[in-house]
């Protein structure tokens, strides 16, 4: 096939990934891989450089929306963003060292858990009102925007979520994903964030992980400009449109196709890594 | 916590930071859409084949090698010039919260958010990871 012709191709395949993943909230990065590796017989290392960049572009897009209305947290923000970009530098490095098909199976882990996690009901836990020590020393606590009014909440286990968010860095770099399940993890489940500000605080950070990765495969020729072009102006363009659309769209039937992909991939990437080191 | 009497609120930096992220976004695709129109135009026809790593060439590889490529109006340099920009809006971002946070006088978060920009330009510009 020619430039043109699979550019084309690949555009139209990653304006879908970006669109599905802005609507169902899941975030386009983790299936744009498995897109590229498997409709497109694209390398493993190729189709992680191009995704890894396509999701600075998303999630820096998301993120000025989220920032503006006041749910992130900018200092819970940038104090993990220490341990993500210290994560993704670990993860840049071991990169070229760790073989791909043991990617290949975390990857395929990691799409197993997302797929855990998507299934489960989306319940509020109880917001925190008392100061914690590290939360006071950092000043993390703050207030966010409900029907009621702004509301207080106070921030748990800041040594917990700094160190699982080290982990998602790596995994960030790594895979090229954004691992929004996991920094949402930290944040929601181990920090006691609002689900929302966990959410938008994620999306916040995504890009800056995302952007110390790619520094690193950058350098190591992970990024080949005639591939990553059509997938980061589709995946754009997509996650664009997808926020347009929110608000009409029928989430639950694209979530369903979407867990399905999941589930398709999963299998695939878990196969061809465990075939391969056997 | 933050100083309402200073010009510089929490609000009022998210303003700045959304606009700043939009902007930058925005430059970076429109960048990259000039170079891939331009890598079409002369390159389109040629065959592509993505399912053997070769590494990219040098040029395409460093910050310097893209800018200087990228002047001499070669197609995937232009490209690779538009998600260095992409690369450098997170780090923006980062630039200006540190500025934000020297004018509050925050200084934890002064600290905190340089240590986070040394990272972060240590990967763009050496791209060596930790090691």
């Amino acid at each position: 096939m020619t430039i043109l012709t699979i550019a084309t191709f690949i555009g139209l395949g990653s304006f879908a990934a970006g669109l599905l993943g802005s609507l169902t909230g899941l975030g386009g990065g983790i299936i744009v891989v498995p897109m590229l590796m498997y409709v497109f017989r694209v390398d493993f290392r190729y189709a992680v450089g191009a995704s890894l960049v396509s999701i600075i572009a998303t999630s820096s897009g998301a993120a000025a929306a989220y920032v503006r209305e006041g749910y992130t947290n900018v200092r819970v923000g940038i104090l993990l963003e220490v341990a993500t970009t210290a994560g993704a530098l670990v993860g840049g490095a071991l990169t070229g060292i760790i073989d791909p098909s043991i990617l290949k199976i975390l990857f395929g882990l990691l799409l197993v858990f997302t797929i855990y996690r998507s299934l489960q009901p989306r319940a509020e836990h109880e917001i925190l009102s008392t100061p914690d020590k590290w939360a006071a020393r950092f000043r993390l606590d703050s207030t966010y925007p409900t029907p009621e009014g702004r509301q207080h909440y106070s921030v748990r286990n800041v040594p917990g979520g700094f160190v699982l968010m080290f982990f998602a860095g790596i995994l960030s770099a790594l895979l090229g994903i954004g691992s929004g399940i996991i920094k949402v993890l930290a944040m929601d489940q181990l920090m006691r964030l609002p689900f929302k500000v966990s959410t938008t605080t994620s999306n916040f950070m995504i890009g800056v992980t995302a952007a110390a990765g790619a520094g690193v495969l950058l350098h190591l020729g992970y990024i080949d400009p005639t591939l990553a072009f059509p997938v980061m102006l589709g995946v754009l363009a997509g996650a664009l449109l997808g926020a347009r659309l929110l608000t009409r769209a029928n989430v639950k039937w694209l979530r369903q196709l979407f867990t399905l992909i999941l589930v398709v991939s999963a299998a695939r990437m878990l196969y061809d890594g465990i075939r391969a080191v056997l | 916590m933050n100083q309402p009497e200073s010009r510089w609120s929490d609000h009022a930096v998210e303003q700045v930071i959304g606009r700043l992220l939009q902007v930058g976004v925005l430059l970076a695709a429109t960048v990259v859409l000039l170079g891939a129109a331009l890598l079409l135009a002369r390159h389109g026809a040629e065959a592509a084949d993505y399912s053997v790593f070769r590494s990219e060439p040098n040029e395409l590889r460093s910050v310097t090698g893209i800018v200087r490529s990228a002047f001499a109006m070669s197609a995937p340099a232009i490209v690779q010039l538009g998600l260095v920009l992409l690369i450098a809006t997170p780090i923006a971002r980062v630039g200006f919260t540190l500025v934000a946070f020297i004018l509050q006088r925050d200084r934890t978060y002064v600290w905190i958010t340089t240590l986070v920009m040394v990272l972060l330009l240590f990967g763009l510009v050496f791209g060596r990871g930790a090691a």
